[in-house]
């Protein structure tokens, strides 16, 4: 068992008497690929935000590379190394494909407020530097078309892509992926899946996918943990998943494993 | 140039990053700035003075257009924003401070204001924001108002010229050039922090700032950055209308100005720099415009300048009507889609 990047311990949320989430357990070791599966309303979402910091668990604590990052803002964990994309788009949609992926450098880019004004010296090189990475990711998720166009007139299928780019350029060490392929059709979806896979191989990212389509969670999945009413139901390889009666029955509604398998 | 080339290419991310790429838009900026350096020469000081007036107003409404169209922290209180520069400088160069370095310190005093009214942004959006920021309007113009040891109450506060190193700024043509100077460096230092990641962080807290916290921007932060370097340039904007006027009263910063801004960057085009020249170009000579008007047609009518003048605030409200409902995008809009139009002469697309 190698070294651990996240790990969720007894994370319990609620809204206003309502749980969300029931003393919730899971860990990512590094460099794995874990999905979180479960019907709709489950808490997987909500798990996302308790991990970003969008929320705050009642009790519980969340560790990232063994350090407690419950007291921590969003912005503070984003510069630690979590990126996270969105379930419906949130792009800056006045800004160009570029921009957007430039918005994602903002942690790394140190220069102050004063050189800003006169884009001089330590701004326009820095600006230049972290530009040829963020080019790197253009081509990665073959964006180069669309670089200079306003992300808000671009088809839906680029703009999940241009979110995935804009999480990458963050360089994250943990990527949280909230349903990248809904809305997707086959072709595309085999993209991003493609994108995940050559993430996690290349720059060594922990993937969280929350994923609805189960052929792309079971083949891409290094574990699988499943959330119904906001507990953890199961956790395990797909194919311990695949196989685990309580999913079939509770999460699946029906005996045979037809949705499962593929 | 060389021939084999059709259109505009880079060789360097630093070639494409600049605020004019292309030979053409220079040349044009170039031979622009020079009709601008040549022109007062030409003119009556009645045209000077206007020219002056839009050069402040470009001040003004590009910072307000940078809270309020870029960072989108709607801002009601813009002009006591620059009411406050306008006091503070005028109170240090009575002080005996130097005119040049009383600018800057009104810009800080305006700056500091502008932060603390811009606290409660972290909490408050939208049109509760905008409520906020009217507060701080009328707060700061019964500070005016009362506070007489500084700003001299009712009475107002009287100047002297500007002037730098015993050179005085004492008439129109002369203030031309200092304005036009303040106007061109304060637009350039907006435009260059556009393009760094200051200026993309204030577009992503405006279009979507859950993203823009997640992606690890400071929200409170960068918002009172929004609301410091805005009311920055609403302070220089300020002290150069009161040493230009050489008289500050309270009446000059009331919510009429806050309002007139706004019209600005709303007829000219949110969050677009250029836009805000416009606007104020626009508003700055729609009074103007007016009176011409009105003084052709009194020949026919000899009443129509007391009416036309008594309707001017509606004629204002007219305007900017039409614009939301024709070109909800502003004159940047309509600059944009003229300048796609010779791109492409004499082909329609």
């Amino acid at each position: 068992m190698g070294k651990l990047i996240l790990e969720v311990d007894k994370v319990t949320l609620t809204f206003k008497g309502i749980a969300a989430l029931v003393s919730v357990s899971f860990n990512i070791p590094a460099g794995k690929i874990v999905s979180l599966i479960g019907p709709n309303g489950a808490g997987k979402t909500s798990m996302l935000n308790c991990i970003s910091g969008r929320y705050t668990p009642d009790r519980g604590s969340i560790r990232f590379l063994g350090e407690n990052i419950l007291h921590l803002p969003p912005y503070k964990r984003a510069r630690l190394g979590i990126a996270r994309t969105f379930q419906n788009i949130a792009l800056f949609k006045g800004l160009s494909v570029l921009d957007n992926l430039m918005v994602g450098r903002h942690s790394h880019l140190q220069y102050g407020l004063f050189s800003s004004f006169f884009y001089f010296g330590k701004t326009k090189r820095e600006e230049e530097t972290h530009r040829l990475r963020v080019e790197e990711i253009i081509d990665f998720l073959n964006l180069s078309p669309y670089r200079h166009k306003i992300v808000g007139s671009l088809p839906y299928g680029v703009q999940k892509r241009v979110e995935l780019g804009r999480a990458l350029a963050l360089e994250p060490k943990l990527l949280l992926l909230d349903e990248p392929m809904a809305g997707m059709n086959l072709e595309e979806t085999e993209d991003m899946a493609r994108y995940i896979l050559d993430i996690n191989e290349d720059w060594k990212t922990s993937i969280l996918l929350v994923e609805h389509d189960m052929g792309v969670v079971m083949d891409i999945s290094d574990e699988v943990v499943v959330l119904d009413f906001g507990q953890v139901l199961a956790t395990g390889t797909p194919e311990e998943i695949q196989k685990n009666p309580q999913v079939i029955a509770a999460y699946l509604g029906q005996e045979d494993s037809l949705f499962l398998g593929r | 140039m060389k021939a084999d080339k059709c259109g505009l290419f880079f060789e360097s991310y630093g070639q494409e990053n600049q605020i004019f790429p292309s030979p053409v838009q220079k040349t044009c900026l170039g031979a622009f700035l020079l009709f601008l350096l040549i022109v007062p020469f030409i003119l009556d000081s009645y045209y000077l003075s206007l020219f002056n007036l839009i050069f402040i107003a470009v001040i003004g409404a590009v910072s307000l257009n940078l809270i309020t169209g870029i960072c989108g922290q709607i801002s009601l209180g813009h002009g006591a924003f620059m009411g406050v520069g306008a006091y503070a400088t005028g109170y240090f160069m009575n002080l005996g401070i130097n005119f040049f370095e009383a600018l800057l310190l009104g810009g800080l005093v305006a700056s500091l204001v502008g932060i603390v009214f811009g606290l409660p942004s972290l909490r408050l959006k939208g049109i509760y924001l905008a409520i906020a920021t009217l507060a701080a309007q009328l707060i700061l113009e019964y500070v005016f108002l009362h506070w007489d040891s500084v700003t001299g109450g009712s009475n107002g506060l009287a100047l002297d010229a500007p002037a730098i190193f015993n050179f005085y700024f004492d008439n129109d043509l002369k203030m031309f050039y200092l304005l036009f100077f303040f106007a061109l460096i304060s637009t350039l230092a907006i435009s260059n922090l556009m393009r760094s990641k200051y200026g993309r962080a204030f577009v992503s807290i405006r279009d979507f700032y859950l993203s823009a916290e997640v992606i690890g921007i400071n929200l409170f932060q960068y918002k009172l950055y929004a609301f410091g370097i805005s009311s920055f340039f609403a302070g220089i904007a300020g002290g150069l209308a009161a040493v230009y006027a050489m008289y500050i009263t309270p009446e000059q910063f009331g919510i009429h100005l806050s309002i007139s801004y706004l019209a600005m960057i709303i007829i000219g085009g949110m969050g677009k720099i250029i836009g805000s020249v416009f606007g104020a170009v626009f508003i700055t000579l729609l009074p103007e415009f007016l009176s011409i008007v009105s003084q052709h047609l009194s020949a026919f009518f000899p009443d129509i300048s007391t009416y036309l003048l008594g309707l001017k605030e509606g004629i204002f409200g007219l305007i900017l009507i039409l614009f939301l409902i024709f070109e909800p995008e502003g004159l940047a809009h309509r600059w944009h889609l003229i300048k796609a139009y010779f791109k492409l002469y004499p082909f329609a697309h």
